[in-house]
């Protein structure tokens, strides 16, 4: 008797749902299985609205106690998308087991300290450090490519003048360093660490060669896909972003913890390059494009 | 139409390879005005292990309070200007240490005024993203008030103050705890 009367609480409240929702009204006999599964799921997704509700009333709260204050407010960066960004604990990835935080973070309002942030000189990079093939005397073995792309912040416009860091294993997939133990061979003409600025509308471009996939202890039988690591600064200390761009196509990707990290296919789709041919240099080197979006700021600046 | 930022993966344990060109731990030449500071600490995992593969990237404001705006840092960095960014790796016992000047107070949203403080990013194998804290320094008046300080049980604050070593103002401890009972504060950004 209960359970059926819970059941047709059910069907009211998933009534009023598919309806709001524009799906129309639920099949006529629903099973209590699927009734648990979509309350449970709908419950779920309130909490998570409520949560998200909560942090924008406080951020609110925030604005309007400072407009009351006559505060002319600064710009603000944009908080991070939902499922685009890693939670520090990242069970797959051992390695985070033990450094992850595991008490709540406190929320930090932007204050003029994190929408600030260190601008450096554009000759601060050696000339030729964006040329990964010409350090030494002679040239490193390995696949010659081109990585080039745009910098952009979330409302598409352009980051220039911003040092790019990058770093990576040779083409046997070693890096240059004294822990990485893996017993393939060192390349003396490879270092596989270069700088770039982005020029007035974000563009960079590399040289480098293809670096190789590699073992790792993570887990039995764990290699890592290929993949290039980028460091950014941006603006402001807000926008600061270290990534990694991997290769299209490389079947290591699925089973990486590190580039599997977010739940959103999308943002990992987006961690790997794209074939260029514009960019190929015929008979030379082959080209890949990746763009790199670092934290936007609010459309609307708020009005004193 | 919002691009969404770009997933951050992790430094991974060679960043050394491409960061060393700009670690930078003595942040104030000898022509930088303020009070002297050095800044040393050991940055510890959940099981107390010191971190041997990280880096924590620093950045404040001058002795005035002012953030340097401008293109600064470049390949033959001047002594006398303040640029206020420091980027400094563990040892392989997880220790670290920096000097600097200690920073002047900056404006808070609200219109009040911040406490002295230092902004930390760090980096580290298995740290998927970076994590985000603050520096500051137990003397100043300021903490009181700090809206941000405010923010967090009294319980942890400890864990953000530079506390003199041996009654000297100049030689500070400071160290960042990953995880556990004494795990430091750290922000959502």
């Amino acid at each position: 008797m209960k359970a059926n009367t819970q059941r047709l609480g059910c069907t009211h409240a998933l009534n009023a749902i598919l309806q709001v929702d524009g799906l129309g009204a639920p099949r006529e006999s629903l099973s209590a299985t699927y009734f648990r599964k979509v309350f449970e799921r709908t419950r779920r997704e309130l909490c998570g609205l409520a949560k998200e509700g909560m942090k924008d009333i406080a951020r609110f709260m925030v604005s309007r106690e400072a407009a009351r204050r006559g505060m002319t407010e600064f710009k603000r960066y944009l908080r991070v998308l939902p499922g685009t960004q890693p939670d520090h604990l990242h069970p797959p990835y051992v390695s985070s087991r033990k450094r992850a935080p595991r008490k709540p973070l406190v929320h930090l309002p932007y204050t003029i300290s994190e929408v600030t942030g260190p601008v450096f000189d554009p000759d601060l990079a050696k000339p030729g450090s964006f040329d990964l093939t010409r350090q030494h005397s002679g040239e490193p073995l390995g696949e010659r490519i081109v990585v080039s792309g745009r910098v952009l912040d979330e409302s598409n416009r352009p980051v220039p003048h911003t040092l790019i860091e990058i770093w990576q294993a040779n083409a046997a997939g070693r890096y240059l360093h004294t822990v990485d133990r893996h017993n393939a061979p060192l390349d003396p003409n490879f270092t596989g660490c270069g700088q770039v600025f982005t020029d007035e509308l974000g563009h960079y471009r590399l040289v480098t060669i293809r670096p190789g996939e590699y073992p790792w202890r993570n887990h039995y039988n764990a290699w890592r896909p290929a993949h290039i690591h980028f460091s950014l600064f941006g603006p402001a200390f807000a926008t600061r972003l270290v990534t990694q761009m991997y290769f299209p196509g490389d079947p290591l990707l699925q089973s990486d913890p590190i580039f599997n990290c977010v739940s959103d296919e999308k943002a990992r789709d987006r961690l790997v390059s794209v074939f260029d041919w514009e960019s190929t240099i015929p008979e030379q080197a082959l080209g890949y494009r990746f763009d790199i979006v670092l934290r936007g700021r609010e459309a609307t600046p708020m009005e004193a | 139409m919002r691009l969404p930022a770009t997933t951050s993966q992790t430094v991974g344990p060679f960043f050394d390879l491409g960061c060393a060109p700009l670690y930078r731990t003595e942040l104030a030449g000898p022509g930088v005005s303020g009070e002297r500071v050095s800044i040393q600490g050991r940055l510890l995992d959940g099981d107390g292990q010191g971190v041997p593969d990280a880096i924590l990237e620093v950045w404040q404001a001058d002795a005035s309070g002012e953030y340097a705006q401008q293109a600064g840092l470049n390949s033959k960095a001047g002594e006398n200007a303040f640029f206020g960014f420091g980027r400094i790796p563990t040892d392989a016992d997880g220790n670290f240490r920096f000097s600097t000047i200690k920073p002047g107070s900056v404006s808070a949203p609200d219109g009040t005024r911040q406490a002295p403080h230092i902004l930390v990013s760090v980096f580290a194998r298995g740290l998927l993203t970076r994590l985000v804290t603050r520096i500051y320094f137990p003397e100043e008046p300021l903490n009181e008030s700090d809206f941000v300080l405010r923010m967090i049980d009294a319980g942890r604050r400890g864990t953000l103050m530079a506390k003199s070593v041996s009654g000297r103002r100049e030689l500070r401890e400071w160290n960042v705890i990953l995880q556990g009972t004494n795990e430091t504060v750290f922000f959502d950004l």
